[in-house]
């Protein structure tokens, strides 16, 4: 099959469905002619459907999503780039009280057909305002969806979910995927949100991890394998909805958790994880549940201290071996 | 200011109407909202726009069906002056399974997208991107509506109201910014956070007309927005039309507004759009007072008619709770 990159994955999911459907537009900071997205994920776009389809905005985050957020409920299928998932912040009203709000509070009167594309997570020193990941804040607020996609397919597969859903997405890439290459079918598919994907099966042990995680939690099962470790790797690929049954299924399959991700550890995708199992399978495991996260600092500048915060190979190997 | 009573003479007499009609259901609401907050009936907060009635029926008044509007906590007059029906209004701030949001939303969310209201947003600022969004859904759609967008003075000191307007100017998006003063925000008096008077000035920083009208007549208020819809129109883009008004009651339900001067209460109740409409109406000899009354009479009767529907509307049941979070 034909390997393209994440990135080249998500621009090929934005074409089609901006040719697919004209209510379907692009809104965000420098994604137009001039740059083509602060990770080139928009490259070629404007050229193609024209600058009033692929909008160049003022640096105004808010207005970025209020702005789309207007759209989506008059009509429109916006898609909202924020530059780096830190600056999310910035438009958090829109998101958390507007976005995923406007549909309950007004007694499903309308509907918020929104995504919000976003980079998180750490690797390339640029330190604690470039650099986290937030994905578990947006799972903390009922009416958003959120999508952590690890590879090409999945990346392109669960954005065109996004775009032709009926519900705000907030859209999490990882900036260390961007250049990563995988197997993309030339032809249509898309792929549902809630449905988690089984990476590599095993029967010792369960890893759910996401995102650029799911990599280090592949490589990690590799080297155990020669140790006789069999792992079986969860990637969720949404986390709301959450495949409780997938994870759940595993761990009852295995007997043994451990949850990889990101973000910081304390109330983070780890924990929410943990918690699910803890309370829906407890008697199914045949040993305490291993976390390894961010060990809850801001993101630092400096190689050697954004290597030790951040989960690695050798953090989940040493975590997978005290369970076992 | 733009001090007009030309125009009322140019406009035909249903207009006149069913303008007076309007205010004075607006007033008429929320005198028995207040009504039924006094006898306990009403869950939460309130907070009424009696007296600033001239804003949203002199802006609404331009509006087609298909135009939309964005509102805020103080919502209730935005909702009916756009059409919406009162009956529905009523049982959304009762908490009941009838209202516009089926008891989930109460009186800082009403939206009744069938008119094109847009709903109504509790956080201060909030409504303004979503409003311009509104107007980039137009022209990106190529249709010819409008969006106008309520907001006090107390929003224009928010971070929205900058990155809004700007988006909409260099967009030339048509949206109305209406920005209504009442001079407070809650407690705090305008000249306290801001050291111009005028809000309307502002919009020169996005190189947009900034116009200040007077809030309280509803004709003037009428023509400001009238330019303004035009000029939306015409793909010319948006306007700041800044509305002088004032709130006769405090802040919300229980504020018995002591920070504000007796002299002033007194000098804006003088003022009150309504009776100033009116006594315009007589003199100019539209209306006659029989006709006028025939209308209060009306809605009086329209308004017992939404109060016995809300009260007498079942409340939801609990376990509604848990729908229409995903659509």
């Amino acid at each position: 099959m034909r390997r393209i990159t994440y990135r080249e994955a998500l621009r090929e999911a934005l074409r089609e469905e901006m040719r697919r459907d004209s209510t379907v537009f692009l809104l965000g900071e420098d994604i137009g002619r001039y740059w083509g997205g602060a990770f080139k994920v928009t490259e070629g776009l404007a050229e193609e459907f024209g600058d009033e389809r692929v909008r160049d905005t003022p640096i105004s985050e808010s207005a970025i999503v209020g702005t789309a957020v207007g759209a989506a409920i008059t009509g429109m299928r916006p898609v909202a780039e924020i530059m780096f998932g830190d600056l999310t912040t910035l438009a958090m009203d829109q998101i958390a009280n507007q976005a995923a709000k406007i549909r309950y509070m007004f007694g499903g009167q309308t509907k918020v057909p929104l995504v919000v594309r976003t980079p998180f997570g750490a690797g390339v020193n640029i330190a604690a305002h470039h650099s986290q990941s937030l994905e578990a804040w947006y799972m903390h607020v009922p009416g958003l969806y959120v999508a952590v996609p690890s590879t090409p397919y999945d990346a392109k597969g669960l954005l065109k979910s996004a775009i032709r859903g009926n519900n705000p997405v907030i859209f999490c890439e990882h900036k260390l995927l961007y250049p990563i290459e995988g197997e993309v079918p030339e032809e249509e598919y898309t792929i549902p949100f809630g449905v988690a994907d089984i990476k590599r099966e095993g029967s010792d042990v369960t890893i759910v991890a996401t995102m650029y995680m799911v990599h280090k939690a592949l490589k990690a099962a590799e080297e155990l394998e020669g140790e006789g470790i069999s792992v079986e790797v969860v990637d969720p690929r949404t986390l709301t909805p959450l495949d409780k049954n997938a994870i759940i299924s595993s761990v009852k399959k295995t007997g043994r958790l451990v949850v990889v991700s990101e973000d910081c550890k304390t109330a983070g995708v780890t924990a929410e994880i943990a918690a699910l199992v803890a309370e829906e399978a407890i008697d199914y495991l045949d040993a305490p549940i291993k976390r390894v996260a961010e060990p809850d600092t801001p993101i630092p500048f400096s190689p050697p201290l954004e290597e030790y915060v951040i989960p690695n190979e050798k953090k989940i190997i040493k975590a997978v071996k005290e369970v076992v | 200011m733009i001090g007009v009573v030309r125009s009322l003479m140019e406009l035909p007499k249903e207009k006149l109407v069913e303008m007076y009609r309007k205010m004075f259901e607006i007033r008429s609401f929320e005198e028995k909202v207040f009504e039924l907050y006094a006898q306990n009936m009403v869950p939460g907060t309130i907070h009424l726009y009696a007296g600033e009635e001239a804003v949203a029926v002199g802006v609404c008044s331009n509006l087609r069906k298909n135009d939309y509007i964005t509102s805020t906590h103080r919502g209730h007059g935005h909702c009916i002056a756009k059409g919406a029906d009162p009956k529905k209004i009523m049982a959304e701030i009762l908490g009941k399974k009838t209202g516009y949001c089926k008891g989930k939303g109460g009186s800082m969310h009403i939206a009744d997208f069938s008119v094109g209201m847009l709903g109504a947003t509790a956080v201060v600022g909030a409504g303004i991107p979503i409003a311009v969004g509104a107007g980039l859904s137009i022209k990106l759609r190529g249709t010819d509506q409008v969006v106008a967008c309520f907001f006090g003075e107390g929003a224009s000191n928010q971070g929205t109201f900058h990155e809004g307007i700007n988006l909409a100017a260099i967009w030339k998006l048509p949206v109305l910014f209406i920005c209504e003063n009442n001079l407070y925000a809650m407690g705090t008096r305008q000249s306290r956070v801001m050291l111009i008077k005028n809000i309307a000035d502002r919009a020169a920083a996005y190189g947009i007309p900034g116009v200040v009208v007077d809030g309280n007549d509803v004709l003037a208020v009428y023509e400001a927005a009238g330019k303004a819809v035009e000029r939306a129109r015409k793909g010319e883009g948006p306007t700041l039309i800044e509305c002088k008004t004032y709130r006769h009651k405090g802040h919300s339900r229980i504020d018995p507004a002591k920070y504000r001067p007796r002299e002033e209460v007194e000098e804006w109740l003088r003022k009150d759009p309504i009776k100033r409409f009116k006594e315009k109406l007589l003199k100019e000899k539209l209306l006659s007072e029989v006709e006028i009354q025939g209308i209060e009479m009306e809605v009086t009767n329209e308004i017992e008619k939404a109060v016995k529907f809300a009260v007498e509307s079942p409340y939801p049941k609990p376990e509604e709770a848990l729908e229409d979070v995903y659509a």
